[in-house]
């Protein structure tokens, strides 16, 4: 059973969002890399990108699968993590701390509005 | 309802993620499957192999009946307390399994056999044993411990608490083995290391576990066995070969003995015919030097046209690039990439295995008219 920080808000193809004013800090939850298992590659977007909501933006490979990570916001990426290129396990080992993928500055907070809270999050995967 | 090994408390209690391994609930890992593929190369590991198959052959026609169901020769070994690695071949040559044969005596023999064959096996075998006076038993109530890794076997013998038993296992040469107390202890693995292979009565499994684990050695799950192994050079039953393959399509062509030409074995026609004719396809290795990993049943291209396709495919922790057998045309030499992302991206073949004793030994296989980078 993986904790869900319950400050943070989350989507339903298990992405995480951190808001602090109009920035949205985005990674991937327990759930999810606990499914991929260990991650060797991350892709980020590139710093500059035009980013749209529900638009796929960057892929975490494990040895086992590949998947896409989803933005839940739409705006410009002002950071990456650069140092998952080197240590893509941060990612397993601390998914909401230093496993972050990207920063987006978002063009529309309403669309926070769309995502889940830990709790509805949680009762998502639960089964 | 899954199937659970003798040690499946012990997985429960590690925290192994369990998963559905050939209908038994088996550890894909105990949380990093990287850590695990690590500690094999560095120090030593432990696998639990319980949900594979172990069966006795045994009577006066037991050397016999192997000879003429196995591929390889089991009269070929040098003497007793020695383990041999072969293919069981159907009529046309196909694989019905690869497994080791240890050899007792020349009327006792013992065979490990893969989860996923188990049943076909034996089911085999005991047909084939009709018209010999030979006993086909499977013995269930066995587990299996695989240690593996450069302590592997000093890890092992600290548990001995007998001079004379230590000495034993210690003298061990590859493929020999030995009897202590209840345990056969082999030194064999899937792993590319130096190790053992232990076959023991499933009451003692838990606590020779536990031994091991207190004596340091990495409970390590089926995740890092699949990344060792491929690593090894070593094919997997079901994805780098099966029944509709000849070991000479699957990289075993050195498993078959021909050297005595008198044994008629169960498929050495089939498999004489296709050298005969030519044998279509070889397997070989491959990396990939860009970032990606290689998997299972990708299409491997030459010049935007698909030659070939990958059997088994992975990410090497010790090398840290993705490596994969390919399945491809005889006499190919082409230059080879493998689609990502919309592109293509070039791999490289190469010689096998990749890894050894925790050292890189792939070379690249030079290929006409392609410039080495």
């Amino acid at each position: 059973m993986s904790e869900c920080p319950a400050d943070l808000k989350y989507t339903s193809s298990h992405e995480w969002i951190r808001v602090d004013g109009d920035e949205a800090t985005i990674g991937i939850t327990a759930h999810a890399q606990s499914q991929l298992g260990d991650l060797v590659f991350v892709e980020l977007p590139l710093l500059g990108d035009e980013v749209l909501s529900g638009k796929e933006v960057a892929v975490v490979e494990s040895v086992k699968t590949a998947a896409d990570v989803y933005t839940p916001l739409t705006g410009q990426v002002i950071a990456i993590n650069e140092s998952l290129t080197a240590t893509p396990e941060a990612v397993n080992e601390d998914p909401y701390g230093e496993g972050w993928l990207f920063k987006v500055k978002m063009q529309n907070p309403s669309e926070l509005d769309d995502t889940m809270t830990a709790d509805a999050y949680a009762d998502q995967n639960s089964d | 309802m899954l199937k659970h090994t003798p040690l499946y408390d012990q997985h429960v209690a590690a925290h192994g993620k369990l998963v559905d391994f050939a209908g038994w609930e088996m550890p894909i890992h105990y949380g990093s499957q990287m850590q695990e593929h690590h500690a094999v190369r560095q120090a030593a590991g432990m696998f639990d192999v319980s949900h594979m198959g172990v069966c006795d052959i045994s009577g006066p026609d037991a050397t016999a009946f192997l000879r003429y169901v196995l591929a390889n020769d089991v009269a070929r070994l040098k003497s007793f307390g020695r383990a041999i690695y072969t293919c069981m071949l159907n009529d046309e040559g196909g694989i019905i399994d690869d497994l080791i044969v240890y050899a007792i005596s020349s009327t006792q023999f013992r065979i490990v056999l893969n989860a996923s064959r188990r049943d076909v096996d034996l089911a085999w075998l005991s047909e084939q044993a009709v018209n010999f006076d030979v006993s086909v038993l499977e013995q269930p109530t066995y587990a299996i411990i695989a240690v593996q890794g450069p302590q592997a076997i000093k890890s092992f013998v600290s548990l001995l608490e007998d001079n004379a038993q230590q000495a034993q296992v210690t003298a061990l040469k590859p493929f020999q083995f030995v009897t202590v107390d209840d345990l056969q202890v082999a030194r064999t693995g899937y792993t590319g290391e130096d190790g053992l292979e232990i076959i023991l009565p499933a009451s003692q499994a838990p606590v020779i576990w536990q031994q091991l684990c207190d004596a340091g050695v990495k409970p390590c799950g089926l995740g890092a066995r699949d990344t060792l192994r491929l690593e090894a050079g070593l094919n997997l039953y079901g994805v780098d070969m099966d029944e509709t393959t000849t070991p000479d399509v699957a990289n075993l062509a050195w498993t078959v003995s021909l050297h005595d030409p008198q044994r008629h074995f169960i498929g050495k026609q089939a498999v004489l015919a296709q050298r005969e004719v030519g044998v279509p396809q070889t397997m070989v290795g491959l990396v990939m030097a860009a970032r990606g990993v290689l998997r299972n049943h990708q299409a491997v291209y030459s010049h935007g046209q698909p030659v070939g396709e990958i059997t088994s495919g992975s990410f090497s922790p010790t090398l840290s690039m993705a490596i994969a057998f390919v399945r491809l045309p005889a006499d190919f030499q082409g230059e080879l990439s493998i689609e990502r992302r919309g592109g293509f991206q070039p791999v490289q073949r190469v010689t096998l295995p990749f890894v050894r004793q925790g050292q890189s030994k792939f070379k690249p296989v030079s290929v006409e008219g392609v410039s080495d980078e």
